[in-house]
């Protein structure tokens, strides 16, 4: 019999432009169109079973077992740095981290500098790489707010079209690294269910 | 053994069996102290799985630590100009900090190690010991086989050092195929260097199979002398019909500073992570001063806890009820008959709701009263 292979996708709009490159792979799942409240879709003949979870908890499910291949954002990845195997680069959802002030801002190497972010591995990676002394603020959500009241000097954060920053004064400054989606899987899943594995990552491949 | 099975976790059960196991090879038990001079784990902070250190300072002043890993504390022993063969096996706690949680862990760790004189009999005893160690857990493993030959000379190969270097030992870790496409287009690595990195990060086959595809890309002598190490132990596990359970994974990738030679990783369908790790680790022993090789794993026995785990309906068959005035003596001859028809018999005077039993019985001096069935 098929091992069933447990997919984990990143709810919102990257979660659905990854399911529909799984559809046109030809691993579809029509009952995930349909509205419900359900959390897990399976299409029993093809052997593959979806479900929604928050993006930044995809590497999670995936490094643990939980899914045996899963979606996530090259940030994700970088910022938990989860041993996981990195199989596709899907090209979509694309961004890139960045660095970003206010456009008057001048930076001084005499001062610690003030970092507010999401991503504070990342952050600390990219500064230490720098030899910059940093202090990192880990916010939650509305990174942008930060060095318009002075919180932070800078903030690093994903920046798709950069017309947020633009509208509070802010502009990107450097650019850290390129983001886009991964297909991962999980290291003991893809030995186990490695030839169900590859054919979904070679049929993928072909599309892509 | 029935009584190991029902009453045993999956993690104790198996300290047992391994133990028996690497005594019918003739491996003896040998017990290191809990702890050791921090000095031994500075120097030689790569070779641990995690470099965090649960430290402590002695009444002496000197700076103490719990042990973080057992094979350092063993090999520091060996006589340093021995080439006699030393077969230990060792069942060690040791103190590491914990991916999730942050705080430190104390695990349960077993294993062995050969140290002298390393032939490939040894090489193929200690692979077979780990095979065998994956199959008391459970017979859906999988041993997954590298060499730091391959690695080191497809590295050579690229020509690359010290960051770039990490950078592709990091992709390569991750099977992140176009990613190292992608980063050797930026160091202007040729096309066939590429190819032969590519595909040697992608295979995963069993070792027959994988030595097959892998002959082509042999180049230079570093290679080509892990290739026929390699293909000997397929050989030599293929002839006893045992090789159906090894693969090459060329994405496993140990440091170079300790390990040379052959390296493995033991795999069970169900564990989501590895449970198993060693291989040959000369260059360790050589830094430490001593000249005899060595090749050893260890088996993470926290991870098989959850294994094929099964909540025990019932934390006890029989709860036996008695009251403050009943004979204690009768008491304890009723549960003495009951624990006879192999029963677990918890003898109380109150009740404790969250309990969950099979039969709950009161017991006075005017008799037996059964109050509740749960069966």
């Amino acid at each position: 019999m098929k091992p069933m292979i447990n997919v984990a996708l990143p709810k919102g709009r990257l979660g659905e432009k990854a399911y529909a490159i799984f559809e046109a792979a030809g691993y579809e799942c029509p009952s995930i169109h349909e509205e419900s409240r359900k959390l897990i879709f399976e299409n029993e003949e093809k052997g593959i079973r979806y479900f929604w979870v928050k993006p930044s908890d995809v590497v999670i499910y995936v490094e643990r077992g939980a899914a045996d291949i899963g979606i996530a954002g090259k940030d994700i990845i970088l910022e938990y740095s989860p041993d996981i195997y990195e199989l596709a680069d899907l090209g979509i959802g694309k961004c890139r981290m960045a660095v970003a002030a206010k456009k008057d801002f001048c930076d001084f190497r005499d001062r610690t500098l003030r970092v507010a972010t999401k991503f504070p591995n990342i952050a600390k990676t990219y500064y230490a790489s720098l030899s910059r002394e940093i202090d990192i603020i880990q916010l939650n959500g509305s990174i942008e707010l930060a060095p318009i009241l002075g919180l932070s000097d800078v903030i690093v954060d994903i920046v798709e079209t950069g017309t947020t920053l633009l509208e509070n004064n802010l502009e990107p400054k450097q650019t850290i690294v390129e983001i886009s989606a991964r297909l991962i899987a999980n290291q003991v899943s893809y030995k186990f269910k490695n030839e169900s594995i590859c054919s979904i990552c070679d049929k993928i491949h072909q599309i892509l | 053994m029935n009584l190991f099975s029902t009453v045993l976790k999956n993690d104790e059960r198996a300290i047992y069996e391994l133990r028996s196991l690497y005594k019918q090879y003739g491996y003896s038990l040998y017990k290191v102290s809990k702890f050791e001079e921090y000095d031994l784990y500075a120097e030689n902070k790569n070779f641990l799985i995690n470099q965090n250190v649960l430290t402590f300072t002695d009444t002496n002043g000197k700076l103490l630590a719990l042990k973080p890993d057992v094979t350092l504390s063993i090999i520091k022993n060996i006589p340093a100009d021995s080439s006699l063969t030393q077969k230990l096996c060792y069942n060690e706690t040791v103190y590491r900090p914990s991916s999730e949680s942050g705080g430190f862990r104390e695990i349960m760790q077993t294993g062995l190690e050969c140290i002298g004189t390393i032939d490939l009999y040894a090489e193929c005893e200690v692979i077979l010991l780990a095979m065998k160690s994956l199959a008391t857990v459970s017979k859906d493993y999988i041993l997954d086989l590298s060499h730091m030959g391959i690695t080191e000379g497809i590295l050579e190969t690229l020509g690359v050092d010290g960051n770039v270097k990490e950078e592709f030992l990091h992709l390569m870790k991750g099977k992140n195929v176009q990613g190292l496409k992608k980063l050797c287009e930026k160091h202007r690595i040729s096309s066939s260097i590429q190819t032969n990195l590519c595909s040697l990060i992608d295979l995963y086959l069993p070792i027959q199979r994988a030595l097959l595809v892998l002959q082509e890309f042999m180049v230079g002598e570093k290679m080509q002398t892990a290739y026929e190490n390699l293909t000997r132990i397929s050989q030599f596990f293929s002839e006893n019909g045992l090789d159906e359970h090894i693969y090459l994974d060329f994405s496993m990738i140990s440091d170079v500073n300790y390990y040379d030679g052959i390296t493995f990783k033991g795999c069970i369908n169900g564990i989501p992570e590895s449970v198993l790790s060693g291989g040959r680790y000369d260059k360790l022993l050589h830094r430490l001063g001593k000249k005899s090789d060595a090749i050893g794993f260890a088996v993470y026995l926290d991870r098989l806890e959850r294994f094929e785990y099964q909540a025990a309906q019932y934390d006890v068959d029989t709860i036996l009820l008695y009251e403050k005035e009943t004979d204690i003596q009768s008491v304890f001859q009723k549960q003495r008959q009951m624990q006879a028809n192999g029963k677990s018999v918890f003898a109380t005077l109150n009740l404790d709701p969250s309990l969950r039993y099979r039969q709950l019985i009161q017991f006075t001096n005017g008799g037996i009263q059964i109050l509740e069935t749960n069966d």
